[in-house]
């Protein structure tokens, strides 16, 4: 089937699973202890406001009309107000999100940067001491928790050496990408080491295979092999690992943003969750779900445009 | 059979290592350390590693050494208990739900895939945060969402053991379903599992050290590698000993159960 | 030989192993005229996979090649890899025992072809295109300009094989070198590919060097062949005269081998034992051991591949017993 009538497939698909996620996520907030009214109200509340809570949730009417309730309200991004910080749920989702998947984005960037060429050092060199080197050091890094690491860069290039500014955000765009250098930088680390392993047995396995001899007997250039034949091709099982990594490395965020006091949505998060901010946290947790679920369908995306096998 | 003269591959040896002498520290802390973990020493604040201590003391003059070494009990215990139950509890679920097969096995493979990209972190963080800090609660948390990764690895192997023929010969013999279940194709089903068992052990600590640092697993003042770093994380300029060593040994003992993972994973490929 | 396209002098290939160096190819000789189809026969380890990518250079790592192998004037044991690469694909191309693993799996047949064309050729875009349109015709699948743009996995078994055939001869190359191509295949199809070739070999004019274990192939297809035993040369000639009177032993029990329709029934002629393996290689005579023919000379000293005629040659110090006893293949 052609590519697009595919990425229609996957987009049609993306509804059911969006469904799910709203299914969950009013379901979840209904099972904490207590009612979500007071939930969303916190202890300080009129009367008037609880009535007015109450409609608005219509905790007297039906769950299947409770249910219909959020979904309009999600639909018209009414998430509610945030308890602690007496704003809209979705204003503050609006300016803390693109924070942290800016973080993210860059992090995967940088993870690819240092994984795939070291895969292909490791790979191409396998067993001798360039391989075991590098698998080591990222034996290490695997083992590393994101917190320490991002204590000890932020201490070493931040404090000590200057070179980077000691966590924050910024202002403009260039200077926001400064800030958000250094812990990119931690987050991907531990993303690398997994894609790094997995790119270098792939590639390993590439390179025994028959049509790279082929490729070979037809007296093509060896850059032209690696990249056309041996690249792509090992490309593929990565992609889908990056994929199922967005889970870990949304966390890492979290422990990041936390470390180098960057405001984005992962700190917001835990703060809510100790603050008992329940609209706030029922609203990221919306939108940290739809931003998995499309994040998977661009990978997804991207592997059926690598390997044709996958959309027929 | 070679099994005799079979060379255990050095993961193994060095993660076996590791894992032991931790193990001897956790059970026996008290041995080997020098100092009293939890006594203040208002004499002997935020001093560089010396022969008196060689890793240092902290902001309240606790003995840096001392609360590594007793800080081993709280973090393998950490390695063990959040994950032995999502360990049994997944391996059970998943050998019968990919006995089962069919829809039973499609609804779940849904189920296992919405939790699985959900982060990881942020779900426990959010149980934790509804049962309130501490380590059973953080036990109790890490396992209700890790058991789902056993139970993948096993359905998937149980659904190949299924077909084999000695399933099957089971099936002729009469044998309840149960019994087949479980003493003939999870013996030999569980392999991956174990392997797995061992990665994620490691990743426990991970967890429960950020859980510590972040002040929802083990509470101070009780010694914990986590706890510990956050203790020292705004004197790192000044006292960069109270958070730094503790991190190093996280990262042993991480890479001593990887390394038994990896030796564990090299033995049973050879033996296939 | 002197009018030879392809003369091969003493090709020598070790690995270094755990295990120490292994010799895969041991001072391998043969020559193959212009427009010949050479078999070279043999079991499964005989060397006979590796001497083929032995004459390209397509080895992996730890492998070392001695010897001479002559295209055209030039040596190319000792060519730098830049000429060589030139040599590959452009004036010698190779296919392999199993297309679905030989053919590159996410790329387009199309691609696949007109990349050796970029390589080795001056064509533009418009010349590739219909040069690989050409191709695939020649090679017999239908439908060709629409299946340019298909995947290796939506062509059938035969039709890979078909497939590949033209990517390999894509650039008009001289040398066809066949590591088994038709083993994978089923029988019918096998036919098919192995008349593919014939005509392919008398459109084109050039030289084929088939690689195969078996012999039926080796009937059908081949003018000159050589049968290899752990990584020598035993025996060469025309297919005729070696099927007519072989004179290894070894030869002739592979010719007893073969089961044959339409005759009184016979029981198969086995050779007992099995073919040393690398690292074991006797003494003497490689094949001694499993030989009823050997004396104490084969255990001693090995036999040197000697010409006895013209365009025949044997390493056996027998071969007139062997040849005396007669040819289960007559």
């Amino acid at each position: 089937m052609p590519l697009s009538e595919f990425i229609a497939r996957r987009l049609l698909q993306l509804i059911p699973t969006l469904i799910f996620i709203l299914i969950v996520v009013f379901v979840l907030v209904r099972l904490l202890p207590g009612d979500p009214t007071s939930a969303i109200l916190g202890d300080r509340g009129t009367d008037a406001d609880i009535d007015r809570i109450n409609r608005q949730l219509g905790i007297d009417r039906s769950i299947p009309v409770q249910f219909w309730l959020f979904v309009k309200s999600v639909f018209t991004a009414d998430l509610g107000n945030s308890i602690v910080l007496k704003r809209p749920v979705t204003e503050l989702i609006v300016q803390r999100l693109p924070v942290t998947v800016a973080l993210t984005a860059l992090a995967a960037l940088i993870a690819l940067c240092l994984a795939v060429p070291l895969a292909f050092v490791a790979a191409l060199r396998r067993d001798q001491l360039a391989d075991n080197a590098i698998r080591g050091g990222f034996q290490i890094g695997l083992s590393m928790p994101v917190f320490y690491l991002g204590l000890i860069l932020l201490t070493v290039f931040g404090a000590k050496l200057h070179w980077f500014p000691v966590g924050g955000y910024g202002e403009t765009f260039l200077d926001r990408l400064y800030h958000l250098i250094l812990p990119a930088t931690t987050l991907a680390l531990s993303l690398s080491a997994v894609l790094m392993r997995n790119l270098r047995a792939a590639i390993i396995g590439v390179v025994d295979a028959e049509y790279v001899s082929f490729a070979r007997a037809k007296g093509l250039a060896p850059r032209l092999i690696l990249i056309r034949h041996v690249l792509r091709n090992a490309l593929i099982s990565t992609v889908t690992l990056f994929g199922l990594s967005i889970g870990t490395l949304l966390g890492g965020a979290v422990i990041t943003e936390t470390v180098f006091a960057i405001p984005g949505a992962g700190r917001l998060m835990i703060d809510s969750i100790y603050g008992r901010d329940y609209p706030v946290v029922q609203g990221l947790t919306l939108a940290l779900a739809v931003l998995v679920s499309i994040t998977f369908l661009l990978t997804d995306l991207l592997q059926a445009w690598l390997d044709p096998r996958v959309a027929r | 059979m070679a099994a005799a003269r079979v060379r255990l591959p050095r993961p193994l040896i060095l993660g076996g290592a590791i894992l032991g002498v931790s193990m001897i520290l956790a059970i026996f802390p008290s041995a080997f350390a020098p100092y009293d973990p939890i006594a203040f020493d208002y004499g002997a604040l935020s001093q560089a590693p010396s022969l008196a201590h060689p890793f240092g003391t902290d902001n309240f003059g606790r003995d840096v050494l001392s609360r590594i070494i007793h800080a081993y009990r709280i973090d393998m215990q950490i390695a063990i208990f959040a994950t032995v139950f999502a360990f049994v509890f997944g391996t059970i679920v998943g050998a019968v739900v990919g006995y089962v097969g069919g829809r039973t096995e499609a609804l779940f493979g849904r189920l296992v895939d919405a939790i699985i990209t959900f982060p990881f972190l942020v779900l426990v963080i959010a149980i934790v945060s509804v049962l309130g800090p501490g380590l059973i609660n953080m036990y109790i948390a890490v396992s209700v969402v890790g058991w789902v990764f056993y139970a993948r690895i096993i359905a998937a192997e149980i659904k190949v053991q299924k077909r084999l023929d000695y399933a099957d010969a089971g099936r002729a013999m009469g044998y309840t379903h149960l019994r087949i279940i479980f003493r003939h194709l999870l013996p030999n089903a569980i392999t991956p599992a174990v392997v797995y068992w061992m990665t994620d052990m490691a990743l426990a600590i991970l967890l429960g050290s950020s859980l510590g640092y972040l002040g929802l697993g083990a509470q101070p003042p009780a010694a914990e590698w986590g706890v510990q770093i956050a203790d020292g994380k705004n004197f790192m300029t000044t006292a960069w000993w109270i958070s730094v060593f503790p991190g190093i040994f996280i990262i042993l003992t991480g890479l001593g159960f990887s390394l038994l993972g990896d030796g564990l994973a090299e033995v049973m490929r050879a033996r296939k | 030989m002197k009018d030879a396209v392809l003369s091969v002098q003493k090709l020598t290939t070790r690995f270094q192993t755990p295990r120490g160096l292994l010799t895969a190819v041991d001072e391998v000789s043969f020559d193959v005229r212009p427009g010949e189809i050479f078999g070279l026969v043999g079991e499964s380890g005989s060397g006979k996979s590796v001497t083929l990518r032995s004459l390209t250079r397509l080895l992996p790592t730890g492998a070392s090649v001695d010897g001479v192998v002559l295209w055209q004037g030039r040596d190319l044991v000792g060519m730098p890899d830049a000429a060589l690469r030139g040599v590959r694909g452009g004036q010698i191309s190779m296919i392999f025992q199993e297309p679905m693993t030989a053919l590159n799996p996410v790329l387009p047949i199309r691609v696949q072809i007109t990349e050796n064309l970029r390589a080795h050729t001056d064509l533009n875009a418009a010349a590739r295109a219909a040069r690989a349109r050409e191709l695939l015709d020649m090679v017999g699948i239908p439908d060709a300009a629409r299946r340019l743009d298909e995947y290796p996995h939506q062509f059938s078994g035969g039709m890979r094989q078909r497939a590949m055939i033209a990517i390999a001869l894509a650039s008009n190359p001289r040398l066809l070198l066949a590591d088994e191509p038709t083993t994978a295949l089923d029988v019918t199809i096998q036919d098919q590919i192995l008349n593919l070739l014939l005509d392919l070999r008398d459109e084109l004019g050039m030289s084929v060097v088939f690689v195969t274990h078996d012999l039926g192939v080796v009937a059908a297809t081949c003018d000159r062949m050589a049968v290899m035993y752990a990584g020598r040369i035993v025996e060469t000639g025309t297919v005729a005269e070696v099927f007519r009177g072989p004179m290894h032993a070894y030869t002739r029990g592979l010719l007893g081998s073969i089961p044959r329709a339409g005759t009184e029934r016979t029981p198969l002629l086995s050779i007992e034992g099995t073919p040393p393996g690398l690292a074991a290689i006797p003494d003497g005579c490689a094949f001694h051991p499993r030989c009823s023919f050997a004396s104490d000379l084969c255990r001693a000293s090995r036999p040197v591949l000697a010409a006895i005629g013209p365009d025949r040659a044997v390493a056996c110090n027998h071969a007139d017993a062997v040849r005396a006893a007669g040819s289960p293949a007559a």
